[in-house]
């Protein structure tokens, strides 16, 4: 991305494996994504992708079998990767703040809600009474009604839509410069997830800092971010702006992604249109292109080369071999 | 910690899923590959031949009185010494291990076959039957076993048949809240309404369709159970309340060590030394096979 | 809540109930007759009438139960037939021995075994955690009598550093703990072991739960994830646990009793039982039972208290 300031997090050729009994699985290979200060990015992919990867590793809160191959995790110039375990602990919540995806299991059922609110904020100055009015402002602010009553209640008297909100509160009460959002309406039904989205468009107006947005819903994606980057197996094969990858999406994936997105079919046909194959097995990725497998324009350098990327224009890049002045499909 | 380990299992929801003949054949595979397990196993193996085998393998007559030999600490004619009437106590020990797998397997046996029984019929069965049950299940709960032992002792008298009585009757309703949870389950999950409305009767559903599923947990718990019956009868036979004299039950001669304990203290520590290795031996085995048929029991278990 | 509490009130005095119906039942279901059992063979048959009518068993069954209900809740549960005492005093004598003992080997199988399984969990595949794992395996199943034994042969008998017999002398708090320490000890072992795996069990799965990973996320220090998330909820079936242990415990503290030679309700019963003295078998079965339905019942309401999950659910 071309923005004449350094970007708040840059991950670099980021690579990650998996260690599992049948062998290393390779989840992320190479991956660099940019999120500029002051915007928001989508990371979109299918189950798999690596996208949850991507936002555990910039936490730092992988699980134990994760090993990092190569790359770096840059935030505000800092490499995550090198960071000890109470670096990286006095950068959660506070710079860095996450909103995970199931509700449900994210909260502490036996503290209330409260409790939970005031303990993140025990690295801050102030009583007990003035970190309680904080919390009960941030639940207002995502529309919790009557927000005093509820900081004593606990997790399970609230719904989904309500959790998430609350958690949605907790990573934007240390003001951070970075919220990763991961996946925070899968878990949700329509109705709640429309509300999560109208709160989050409301939210980005106040809010100044970056969003990294994790989503396999294409609609949300347009609605809420500025720029897009497009996962696929472990491997970034395309981003740009917003408008670049909704109105002239280069990759065969991404035009696949579009065709494919129930939102999108204008034509009631009989059948809906998918993806032939799939994903990859990440034990062994395939040699040449990672999506030729399965795709529609596969052509011969597909199979044998890894296509490099190639800068479609200021803010768009693809990874396809018909982008590099190959012949087209 | 003794008798009520297994009585402190709450109600288990069991994986429904039949045991195949090949998942057997995998589990004597894996089981060969784990070293406390194949150590388990091969105690429990040493039970049952030294059990079923006693008369034949034990160099002297366990109950011979032979008092010029009293009082001898272990030497190479008495592994263990003799006790204050001359007895061999190795040849006791080994005698003794018969009684224990008597009391010790057929009692559960008995006390499975009465859980399942009584566990479908509560499962299956009308609600208010359930309830009757349940309540019988929690009282008898409710009492520490060898409370209920000494009750009962009290008013049958002491005898194998006695301890036989107090452990099917403490050990069942284990059994049975397990059967129940699997019936309960089962019973309106759509396979069987499929075949109700076939028109499969009760019984038939109960064979084929719980049974299977319950009989996988339901040995190992038990045969974890087995230690804890095998205990109780050495404990009660302990206090003077077990298997009645002259019978060479590992608990009598443990008791009868105590009272020598200061001159003869090699009794006590050879009537321990079966009772140790018993338990250690089937609580080996039943971790392993549990460990491996479902990790998930694990964590109730 | 309140509901909650009355009923599992109903449900332990329920119990008691069904406990002693099931008790008085038994007596009169079994062949052979307690009255001869009490007074022996050579009893006269105005002896025996006479002991009927003392026992009240001249009574329908029913009735019996009821007697026996009536009384107890007035605290008076027959009289001890060898020494004439009432029962309850008898009880009332040695109960707190077996209370303390049963404390003692509770107390330090909870202190030692809660932060083993805490620190086993925490700090997985250590030296610590693999040697208390394969101790606890040893420790559960080996029968409390036997451990009990061998620790009066080796610390009593030949080492000599702890008395083998008694409870200490009446109004001497040393002496007495002095007597303590070996019972406790044997009864509390095979329980520091178990609850340690516990413990270690829950504490393992609730780590790798998500709102663990939601508190690492918000930078909380590991030493406050530890206490107040994770082990806050892996000590609620502990607590079950352990009011169950009370039951297992009594089981066990028989037979320490008995060994050790101290006085206590397990002694009481045992002798008893070899005596025939039967009120006192059923008054002190009908006590014990009745504890152990208290216990498990308080443990179910602080449950309650502590977990908002199961409050909901009521």
């Amino acid at each position: 991305m071309a923005d004449a300031a350094a970007p708040l997090l840059r991950i670099e050729n980021l690579s990650i494996d998996f260690q599992s009994s049948r062998g290393p699985v390779h989840a992320l290979r190479n991956v660099s994504v940019d999120v500029p200060r002051g915007s928001i990015v989508g990371l979109v992919g299918e189950s798999g992708s690596g996208k949850s990867t991507l936002a555990l590793a910039t936490m730092g809160l992988m699980q134990n079998n994760a090993v990092v191959k190569g790359g770096r995790i840059l935030f505000d110039d800092r490499d995550l990767l090198t960071l000890n375990a109470a670096e990286l602990r006095s950068l959660r919540g506070r710079r860095i703040s996450m909103v995970f995806q199931d509700p449900m299991t994210a909260l502490n059922p036996v503290l209330s809600i409260g409790r939970q609110m005031i303990d993140i904020q025990y690295r801050d100055r102030g009583n007990t009474v003035d970190k309680r009015r904080k919390a009960a402002d941030l639940l207002r602010r995502v529309g919790i009604p009557d927000p005093e009553q509820r900081l004593g209640q606990f997790p399970n008297e609230f719904s989904g839509g309500m959790r998430q909100r609350i958690a949605i509160a907790m990573g934007l009460m240390g003001n951070p410069e970075l919220l990763i959002a991961d996946e925070p309406t899968t878990a949700l039904d329509v109705t709640m997830e429309a509300q999560i989205v109208h709160l989050l468009r409301l939210l980005r107006r106040d809010f100044k800092g970056s969003i990294l947005f994790i989503s396999h819903n294409l609609g949300l994606i347009a609605e809420l971010c500025d720029y897009v980057v497009i996962l696929y197996a472990g491997e970034v094969v395309e981003h740009g702006t917003v408008q670049d990858i909704f109105h002239r999406p280069r990759h065969p994936y991404t035009e696949a992604l579009l065709v494919c997105d129930p939102a999108r079919i204008e034509q009631v046909s009989r059948e809906l249109p998918t993806i032939s194959g799939d994903v990859p097995n990440l034990l062994n990725p395939p040699s040449g292109c990672v999506f030729a497998p399965r795709c529609p324009r596969v052509f011969e350098p597909c199979r044998d080369r890894q296509p490099g990327d190639t800068a479609l224009s200021a803010t768009q890049t693809a990874r396809c071999h018909l982008l590099n002045g190959g012949a087209h499909g | 910690m003794s008798v009520q380990a297994s009585s402190v299992v709450p109600p288990v929801a069991v994986a429904v899923g039949a045991e195949s003949p090949s998942t057997l054949r995998n589990v004597w595979r894996r089981l060969l590959h784990e070293r406390l397990g194949l150590l388990g196993l091969a105690l429990v193996a040493l039970l049952l031949f030294t059990g079923i085998f006693a008369d034949w393998i034990a160099p002297f007559e366990p109950n011979r009185i032979n008092v010029p030999d009293r009082m001898q600490s272990s030497s190479l004619t008495h592994f263990a010494g003799t006790d204050q009437m001359g007895r061999d106590i190795f040849s006791r020990i080994i005698k003794g291990s018969q009684i224990a797998l008597i009391v010790g397997v057929s009692s559960i046996a008995i006390a499975l076959v009465l859980g399942l029984a009584l566990g479908m019929l509560a499962g299956y069965g009308p609600r208010w039957l359930d309830n009757c049950l349940l309540l019988l299940f929690d009282t008898i709960y409710s009492f520490p076993t060898v409370m209920l032992a000494l009750t009962v002792i009290t008013l049958l008298g002491v005898s194998l048949k006695t301890i036989m009585l107090v452990v099917v009757v403490s050990t069942t309703p284990v059994y049975a809240r397990l059967v129940r949870t699997s019936t309960l389950s089962l019973k309106n999950s759509e396979f069987i309404l499929a075949e109700r409305s076939l028109g499969a009767g009760p019984v038939r559903v109960m064979l084929r369709h719980v049974l299977p599923n319950v009989v996988g947990p339901l040995l190992i718990i038990a045969s974890m159970d087995i230690p804890s019956v095998i205990t109780l009868e050495a404990g009660l036979s302990f206090l003077g309340l077990g298997v009645p004299p002259p019978a060479a039950s590992w608990g009598r001669t443990l008791n009868e060590g105590y009272n020598l304990i200061r001159d003869a203290p090699w009794i006590v520590v050879a009537a321990g030394i079966p009772l140790i290795l018993t338990t250690l031996g089937f609580t080996f085995l039943g971790e392993c096979l549990r460990d491996m048929l479902d990790p998930k029991l694990r964590r109730i278990i | 809540m309140l509901a909650y509490a009355l009923q599992r009130i109903a449900l332990a005095l329920l119990i008691c109930v069904v406990a002693i119906t099931a008790l008085i039942s038994i007596i009169h279901a079994i062949p052979g007759d307690p009255v001869t059992i009490m007074l022996g063979p050579r009893a006269t048959p105005e002896m025996r009438e006479a002991k009927y009518r003392e026992m009240g068993m001249d009574q329908p069954v029913p009735v019996q139960i009821l007697r026996f209900l009536g009384k107890a809740v007035i605290g008076d549960l027959g009289k001890d037939m060898w020494s004439k005492r009432p029962v309850t005093v008898v009880v009332a004598e040695t109960l707190p021995f077996t209370l303390a003992l049963i404390a003692a080997g509770l107390g330090w199988a909870v202190v030692l075994g809660i932060p083993l399984g805490c620190y086993s969990a925490v700090r997985r595949n250590s030296a610590i955690d693999k040697f208390t794992g394969v101790i606890s395996v040893g420790t559960i199943s080996i029968p409390s009598f036997v451990v009990a034994i061998y620790a009066m042969l080796i610390f009593a008998v030949k080492l000599k550093w702890f008395p083998a017999i008694g409870a200490g002398d009446r109004g001497d708090l040393a002496d007495q703990l002095h007597h303590l320490v070996m019972p406790a000890f044997a009864l509390g072992l095979g329980w520091v072991g178990y609850l340690a795996r516990i413990v270690r069990a829950s504490m393992l799965e609730i780590m790798g739960e998500h709102h663990v990973r939601t508190a690492r996320a918000f930078g909380l220090r590991e030493r406050s994830i530890i206490f107040r998330y994770a082990l806050r909820i892996a000590i609620l079936p502990t607590i079950t646990l352990i009011s169950l242990a009370f039951g297992t415990l009594l089981s066990s503290a028989v037979f320490t009793e008995y060994i050790f030679a101290r006085p206590g309700i397990g002694k009481l019963v045992v002798d008893a039982v070899n005596f025939r003295n039967y009120p006192v078998v059923m008054g002190a079965v009908f006590i014990t039972v009745a504890l152990f339905s208290l216990g498990t019942m308080l443990a179910d309401l602080l449950i309650a208290k502590l977990d908002p999950r199961v409050r909901s659910s009521l």
